[in-house]
């Protein structure tokens, strides 16, 4: 009983985790992208769609991660090279996202979908109570973990990610290190949106095998506001993204219980844990000024 | 000189009509320029006569129009920072290229491109740092560090990728002078190892101390090259402005001794504000009618700390710490302060001192709508915007500020203009108390000039001035006192007959009795 709540949890966190990791690489690079729920939903009908006429999940996630790079690319191009506003841009790309994705998924709907197995290794998967938890499920929450791992040691450990933060902290220094600061930023974006259909594949290929219309459901949203509420940190946003999964379980047993909370104050917490967290961060300048990408959403411009 | 002497030039730069313009404006027009190998060679100018649009151009920040470039011999074409580091030309920025989210060790670390552990960069860094007499904590982050420590960083971080042509602009502007005697032995000794520089300063006398040659601009042209220590400081200086610089004149101060003290401060303490900030330790100082107090220190020793508790940016426990015109104020907010007859201006010109996007008009009125309601605000709160704009005028005309526009944005101007506005600003209330923090940190000698001239009539106009500066030059020119501050102590004035160089200089490495040695001159 326990260990199942305990990977249903997993399931719920592991799309928010992969895509928050994503978004928190493009915003370590000053990039403010809002297209994380369009990216995730394109992820989501591509994954389903590859999945359904090749038979294959992993054809399906594969497609998924090049859409929502492509995806991004489209972000990068109007915001990097065109220099139009991050903000107006990224609510352009959800709206458009979810408005295509309904149009492509059309003829998906109501059809059963492929579902990816869960891993399984003999003895190990057997053992009681943690087997199936630790050895037993399905392999993007390895790679989920693997992914957060791979980023906090790229960002605060290689000299990549040392590069990355120093344009994302100041861009116009950088520039004058000589540093290529529209290069790096278009791939830490089109990372960013690899990682966003990825996740969206999660949701309709392993979460619920099936295509419904907007299905990733405001999830892209939670994964903004879970970049921020883990102050720009990979593990902190591991633990975030468990929180709010285990939040989003919680509410359905406290449901089924018969608990009279309402439902939508337990799906509005994300975002007031966001706020409480921007405050308790605000209040000390140091936090901040180490953590907060402080060239966020501006604009870049080389002078040449 | 060194390049005539051989069969062979031994040129290691050499510039041919460089030309860059920016819309309309003729930023370099026709530079030419060589340095040779083994040469100190200064480049002058004031603000805005394109010596940072050359040396961009130099280090491949910025691309020429037209002109050429020849590196060694070769035509070469420096199409970014990176190719320049290549080619083996390093450079110090004026304005820093600094990370404040980011460790120095970091900091530096991202300049060198090589896949060196942070840790070894660290000691290198380091290591370097105390053998030039910089010192220089690796693992402090650049966000807690004063303009002076961030500047041996820049000078550090440029040492290390041990170029064969080193740019410095403005290097000792923020340092003590037995610091800046260390990097003049630096650079000595650079020099003999054969490398060049290129020396960007206003400071004519260390330009013509260490300088074997220097490159005159006015107006984006090259209006001559000459042998600086054949020249005098006055000479100079009438070749960068064009016309003679007015010499600022002090009027001896009478009865100063009993004239009431405006600004008064009493055991002001201060924790630090961050892990990195200097603590204050019970400063007691007088300010009394119509005498210019100077404060010098090194960087970071408690000055900017000092300045925030007396301007009210922080504020104090008890409010007697800090007394203008006889009432306590270290209780109320900048406008309380200001009510009471004082005026700040803060180190920082743009983001602190002055909106950037902002207009000078609206750059006024932000500053001033509470102590001046009367003049900008009517009724019911509307901003007066002729009454606004006609005080503009009038700051500008007083204080000569040359710019693009009629009311053009605080960023548009440069530095010395800008600067010119903030102080004309403040001076415009005639203040009975003004405290003003780097009142010329990067101003170029006509406009620093004018500045100190402003400050010292208004102190004998029967104000209370309180200078910090860096720049001892500027506070032997202007002040009758001056006081040290070294890790967060204050000395006793010294009056202006009795200081030297040499006592000012002492005080600020703390030779002060009673003065602790802080750590990492120690380590």
């Amino acid at each position: 009983m326990f260990e199942s709540i305990l990977i249903t949890i997993a399931t719920a966190a592991t799309p928010l985790l992969i895509a928050s990791i994503g978004e928190l690489v493009v915003e370590r690079s000053g990039v403010l992208n809002l297209g994380v729920e369009g990216m995730m939903v394109m992820g989501a009908v591509t994954g389903f769609g590859v999945a359904l006429a090749t038979g294959s999940p992993w054809l399906g996630v594969l497609a998924a991660v090049l859409v929502g790079a492509l995806f991004s690319l489209l972000f990068g191009f109007l915001t990097l090279t065109l220099v139009t506003n991050q903000v107006a841009t990224g609510l352009a790309l959800t709206l458009l996202g979810l408005g295509l994705s309904g149009m492509i998924g059309e003829s998906f709907v109501g059809l059963p979908g492929v579902k990816m197995s869960y891993l399984y290794i003999p003895y190990l998967t057997d053992i009681p109570y943690v087997g199936k938890l630790l050895f037993g499920q399905d392999p993007l929450f390895y790679v989920s973990i693997l992914l957060t791992a791979g980023v906090a040691w790229f960002l605060f450990r290689s000299r990549a990610g040392l590069t990355l933060r120093s344009i994302g902290d100041n861009h116009t220094s950088a520039h004058a290190l000589g540093i290529n600061v529209i290069g790096i930023r278009y791939l830490a974006v089109m990372f960013g949106g690899a990682c966003a259909g990825l996740a969206g594949a999660y949701l309709s290929l392993v979460y619920t095998p099936q295509w419904i219309e907007n299905m990733t459901a405001g999830r892209g949203w939670i994964a903004l506001a879970l970049v921020v509420f883990a102050s720009w940190r990979p593990w902190r946003v591991l633990a975030g993204a468990y929180l709010f999964g285990a939040v989003s379980i919680g509410q359905l047993h406290a449901q089924a219980l018969g608990i009279g909370v309402p439902s939508q104050l337990l799906s509005s917490l994300p975002y007031l844990a966001t706020i409480v967290v921007l405050v308790l961060i605000s209040r000390n300048r140091r936090l901040t000024m180490v953590n907060t990408p402080a060239s966020l959403g501006r604009p870049f411009v080389p002078d040449r | 000189m060194r390049a005539l002497d051989g069969s062979e030039t031994a040129n290691l730069l050499e510039v041919r009509g460089l030309t860059k313009i920016f819309g309309t404006l003729k930023a370099c027009d026709a530079i030419d320029l060589t340095i040779a190998k083994g040469e100190i060679h200064a480049l002058l100018g004031e603000n805005g006569a394109g010596k940072s649009t050359l040396v961009k151009m130099l280090f491949g920040s910025l691309e020429p129009h037209s002109g050429e470039i020849s590196w060694n011999g070769q035509p070469v074409r420096i199409a970014s920072p990176h190719a320049a580091k290549k080619l083996g030309i390093g450079m110090v920025f004026q304005h820093f290229s600094l990370f404040e989210a980011l460790t120095a060790a970091e900091n530096i670390a991202l300049s060198l491109n090589e896949d060196t552990p942070i840790s070894t960069i660290a000691a290198k860094a380091k290591a370097l740092s105390y053998s030039y007499g910089l010192p220089l904590d690796p693992y402090s982050l650049v966000g807690d560090l004063s303009v002076g420590e961030r500047q041996r960083i820049e000078i550090i971080r440029c040492l290390l990728q041990t170029p064969e042509l080193i740019i410095l602009d403005e290097p000792t502007s923020v340092l003590t002078p037995q610091e800046a005697d260390k990097l003049f032995e630096t650079l000595e000794r650079l020099r003999s190892e054969g490398k060049s520089i290129l020396y960007i300063s206003h400071r004519l006398e260390e330009v013509k101390r260490m300088c074997d040659r220097a490159t005159v601009l006015r107006h984006g042209k090259v209006v001559g090259h000459c042998d600086p220590r054949k020249e005098t400081a006055a000479s100079l200086a009438r070749m960068m402005v064009g016309n003679e610089v007015k010499p600022v004149v002090r009027p001896p101060s009478e009865g100063i001794e009993k004239a009431a003290s405006l600004l008064e401060v009493r055991g002001l303490s201060r924790k630090p504000a961050t892990p990195f900030s200097i603590p204050l330790r019970d400063i007691k100082l007088d300010v009394r009618a119509g005498e210019v107090i100077g404060i010098a220190g090194v960087a970071g020793n408690g000055q900017g700390e000092f300045f925030e508790a007396v301007s009210g940016e922080a504020l104090q426990d008890d409010g007697a710490t800090v007394r203008i015109r006889g009432k306590d104020a270290g209780r109320l907010s900048i406008s309380g302060r200001r009510l009471l007859g004082a005026a700040f201006v803060p180190e920082e010109r743009l983001g602190h001192g002055a909106a950037p996007r902002m207009r000078l008009s609206e750059n006024l009125l932000l500053s001033r709508h509470t102590t001046d309601r009367k003049a900008f605000l009517g009724p019911a709160g509307l901003v007066q915007s002729g009454a606004v704009k006609a005080a503009s005028q009038r700051i500008v005309e007083e204080m000569d500020v040359r710019k693009s526009a009629v009311d053009p944005e605080a960023a548009a101007l440069s530095g010395g203009n800008l600067q010119k506005f903030i102080i004309g600003r403040e001076l415009d209330r005639q203040p009975a108390v003004m405290v003003v923090n780097q009142p010329t940190w990067g101003v170029d000698a006509g406009a620093a000039a004018h500045i100190r001239q402003a400050l010292i009539e208004l102190a004998r106009s029967g104000s209370a001035v309180l200078v910090i500066s860096q720049d001892l030059d500027e506070l032997f020119e202007i002040s009758d006192a001056i006081a040290v501050m070294h890790n967060g102590e204050l000395s006793k004035p010294l009056p202006r007959a009795e200081a030297t160089f040499e006592k000012i200089g002492l005080l600020m490495g703390g030779a002060e009795p009673g003065h602790v040695e802080p750590a990492l001159e120690v380590a």
